[in-house]
């Protein structure tokens, strides 16, 4: 069985002006092996907001686009604060942003619900204090 | 109707149209980013008076047809070196986004 192919990106937690720059870059690509425009768009829209949220609350981490031969995984891993409670965190409108994230057009509460709107399956690991990581799949 | 068409007949100026040619299909207006990332249909015009750089990788990603910066917000040189490298069209308008998408509500 041949290696699936791996695309890893730092995301930096410093800069909001380039928050989002992993996500265009996975995009490109995942255009570049020919995938359909509708399978690109649901996993840089999920590796987007996951990007979003490692700049807003967890100064950065790193994202792994791996591609099997019938689904591509997304796994964003950050050294942030954790979350203390996944199903409030999943809610539509529960944000903890604060007003200068706001201010740019986020924080609605949007990001983890829009991440599972968009992918077949997605699983969150968060340990209070260590991190979190979030592996999803979208089926191809 | 093209993003150049779109331009003409709302009387839009261009900051970034490397794709002209492009097609609006239908509108979409909104300010929140991490509402509009998980709602805006591709192939939109969308309406929207966010003018901070992020709005960029919102319509790469969400593959709207072109960004319509309204009611004369303000663009940084920033979000338009931004525009042109990711190949987005951005435009600009003094008028508000509701008369705006009556406009073009007329036309599509």
């Amino acid at each position: 069985m041949s290696v699936p192919l791996k695309f890893h990106y730092d995301v930096h937690g410093e800069d909001f002006t380039s928050a989002g720059n992993a996500s265009v870059q996975a995009k490109k690509a995942l255009r570049q092996l020919g995938y359909d425009p509708n399978i690109i768009r649901r996993v840089s829209i999920a590796m987007y907001e996951g990007e979003i949220n490692m700049v807003i609350h967890a100064d950065g981490g790193s994202a792994d686009i791996i591609v099997y031969p019938d689904y591509i995984e997304i796994v964003l891993a950050d050294k942030g604060p954790g979350i203390p409670d996944v199903s409030k965190a999943m809610q539509e409108g529960f944000s903890t942003a604060p007003d200068n994230i706001r201010s740019l057009g986020f924080g609605a509460g949007m990001g983890l619900p829009n991440m599972k709107k968009h992918t077949d399956d997605m699983k969150i690991d968060t340990v209070i204090g260590e991190g979190t990581t979030i592996t999803m799949r979208v089926n191809t | 109707m093209t993003v150049k068409e779109l331009a003409e007949k709302l009387g839009l100026k261009a900051l970034s149209m490397p794709d002209g040619d492009r097609e609006v299909l239908t509108g979409y207006a909104g300010d929140l980013l991490s509402w509009v990332m998980g709602k805006a249909p591709s192939d939109a015009a969308w309406f929207t008076i966010m003018s901070n750089i992020n709005i960029i990788a919102v319509a790469m990603l969400r593959d709207v047809s072109a960004i319509v910066v309204c009611e004369g917000a303000e663009i940084s040189n920033d979000v338009i070196a931004r525009a042109e490298e990711q190949d987005i069209n951005l435009l600009v308008s003094e008028k508000g986004i509701y008369d705006l998408c009556v406009e073009l509500a007329k036309m599509i």
